[in-house]
């Protein structure tokens, strides 16, 4: 997944990252968020996907195992909406079987990477000097290795599991959330308010749960959006290798996989768990850049070239 | 070059090594900590006690975890990078084999994608707000999110098997044409730069709007120079550190991209070394690639950084 670990500026100015966040107040929140057309048009996409992925089994016209038809790599038709795949089972169900599997896994991996780099991120930012150094260090040396490398290293020694898959993909993404996480908590500690509560006496839990945290929550949660794009990335590619999700649970990587036998036949069907992974990955991005495009902290007059 | 520029250089290159040292000591403690070890492995269901602790002995299995991470260091050195479990070779051989593929594989890349993304990058940012600046802008994060295999998978659909224009294994034998060269690269190359240079224009584009908003380019389109000039003789050299930090980055991903590509394309270079080693539980095969890319990423980073350093003036007193 070609995305450095640092919030892709698509405007001048990084959302959250130096400047100083509006603290939460009952008015801005009680506004509705004010979307670009491509912002409706990923939030579309993504309340498509999770809808599948919440009532995917109850949609799905056939049973995700059950053998429709002789016909392999069938091309579209009216019982078949997508085709049939390598065993003649209906993709369609295959697909929402999987886009359930693929969310489910992705939730997890980047809730566990948001969290456990957020409570790093604190601890960086109210702990001493030696910490936060010593954290920074090792936490950039792990994001020194690529990240499909860390994950197939880990999937090497440990195996691929359900549960470790969502171990590896989130250890994998953490110094990432870390290094957002630590940056904007920095930032803030630096404000008045929280050099109030210090001087009142306030011991670092309180600071960090109820001065530092809330006014975090805004970028953070644009973070964790763009940490689930990436790990279901990740997880579709080590799926795809045959080293994520294993028989006889399929998701939308897998499912590419099994039926990549039939591309030289020329069977659209292959592209279809592919598309369905990209309407998720690209839906969110949309949306989260949408998000992002409405909340510019600066004005910055660009000069007309 | 006068001594500051100098002492930031010597520093950088000092915080690398310790980069690379701290990564190599994650690969060998994730790599060793499985209590099944590699003798183990080897011997299977014909292990015995006597047998283990023979092959332990010989796989120098015995020491203490540090010293077997300082022999293993000991060994990279002098470029020993142990043996491979699965194809009883030293692990260098398989490496040196596919090394030089991998290599150029990602050099034609570059060459075609750097300037092709740099390019549309200045181009939607000088052209801030019009409609190709719109289409560039939701283009490229429409292919940022894009699994590589779609496009892989797209491509081979599109360009092999309904156009016949190209074959959909890259590799077969020898290059010895021109035609030959262009069957073998076009492909990989054509999904791999699709998601890169969606990524460095955007980055471009980011960090050239970012000088534009600046007020020394408002001065220089005050005083009547023309756009041309504002943006490349102004604006470009002061990012230059940001883009080449993208380049950097996009570049990097290429490591880890390559995975899929080389795997659809059955292109034979260092990633599907990698992950036919994990296939296999290969573990110091797996070591020495891991260790590689990241050698390779940093050493991206590292000229990211010095591109960064040698483009300030300031520091050139």
């Amino acid at each position: 997944m070609p995305y450095p670990d640092s919030p892709m500026p698509s405007s001048p100015s990084p959302a959250g990252g130096g400047s100083e966040p509006a603290p939460l107040a009952k008015r801005a929140r009680r506004r509705a968020p004010s979307l670009s057309v491509s912002g409706w048009i990923g939030f579309a996409m993504v309340l498509a996907a999770l809808f599948v992925a919440a009532f995917g089994p109850w949609l799905a016209p056939h049973a995700v195992g059950e053998i429709v038809t002789a016909d392999v790599f069938a091309p579209f038709s009216a019982k078949l909406p997508l085709g049939s795949d390598y065993l003649g089972r209906d993709m369609l169900s295959r697909i929402m079987y999987g886009t359930r599997l693929t969310v489910l896994l992705a939730l997890a991996a980047a809730l566990f990477a948001a969290t456990v780099g957020t409570g790093l991120g604190l601890l960086a930012a109210v702990a001493g000097k030696a910490v936060d150094e010593t954290m920074s260090r090792v936490l950039d040396a792990v994001s020194s290795i690529p990240t499909k490398m860390f994950a197939l290293m880990i999937v090497a020694a440990f195996g691929s599991s359900l549960m470790l898959l969502v171990l590896t993909a989130g250890i994998s993404y953490t110094p990432g959330a870390y290094r957002i996480a630590r940056s904007l908590a920095v930032n803030i500690s630096q404000l008045e308010y929280v050099q109030v509560a210090k001087v009142r006496g306030e011991n670092a839990i309180y600071i960090c749960c109820v001065e530092i945290l809330p006014n975090m929550l805004h970028p953070m949660l644009a973070d964790l959006g763009l940490r689930f794009v990436f790990v279901v990335l990740l997880l579709s590619s080590l799926s795809f290798l045959g080293l994520g999700v294993q028989p006889p649970f399929a998701d939308l990587g897998s499912l590419v996989r099994e039926n990549i036998a039939g591309l030289g036949d020329g069977a659209p069907v292959v592209l279809m768990p592919a598309i369905a992974i990209a309407i998720l990955t690209v839906g969110v991005n949309l949306l989260i850049d949408g998000l992002r495009g409405g909340k510019r902290l600066r004005v910055r007059r660009v000069v007309e070239v | 070059m006068n001594s500051m520029i100098v002492a930031l250089i010597a520093r950088r290159f000092l915080l690398t090594l310790l980069t690379l040292l701290i990564v190599s000591m994650i690969i060998f403690t994730i790599t060793n900590l499985l209590p099944g070890d590699a003798a183990q492995q080897a011997l299977g269901q014909a292990a015995t006690p006597e047998t283990l602790a023979a092959l332990r002995l010989q796989f120098g299995l015995d020491q203490p975890a540090y010293l077997r991470f300082v022999h293993w260091l000991i060994g990279l050195a002098h470029g020993n990078f142990g043996q491979s479990l699965s194809n009883d070779m030293p692990v260098s051989d398989l490496i040196a084999g596919r090394l030089p593929k991998s290599l150029s594989l990602a050099a034609i890349t570059t060459l075609v994608s750097v300037p092709i993304a740099i390019s549309l990058g200045i181009l939607a940012a000088v052209k801030r707000g019009s409609v190709l600046d719109r289409i560039v802008s939701l283009g490229t994060l429409s292919l940022v999110a894009t699994p590589e295999f779609l496009i892989a998978t797209f491509a081979v659909l599109i360009f092999a098997v309904k156009l016949h224009w190209l074959s959909a294994l890259s590799y077969g034998g020898e290059i010895d044409s021109f035609d030959h060269f262009m069957r073998a690269y076009a492909m990989p190359v054509i999904t791999l730069c699709c998601v890169i240079v969606a990524q460095m224009a955007r980055m471009t584009r980011a960090a050239v709007i970012e000088q534009l908003g600046s007020s020394y380019v408002e001065m220089a389109v005050l005083k009547g120079a023309s756009p041309a000039r504002v943006v490349l003789l102004h604006a470009l050299p002061n990012a230059i550190g940001p883009i080449a930090n993208a380049v950097a980055l996009s570049l990097s991903y290429l490591l880890g991209g390559v995975i899929i590509v080389e795997t659809i394309y059955n292109y034979p270079g260092l990633a599907r070394l990698m992950v036919d080693a994990v296939s296999n539980r290969d573990l110091p095969l797996v070591q020495a690639c891991t260790l590689l890319f990241c050698l390779g990423y940093l050493i991206l980073v590292l000229l990211a950084d010095l591109c960064a350093i040698l483009s300030n003036p300031r520091l050139r007193t």
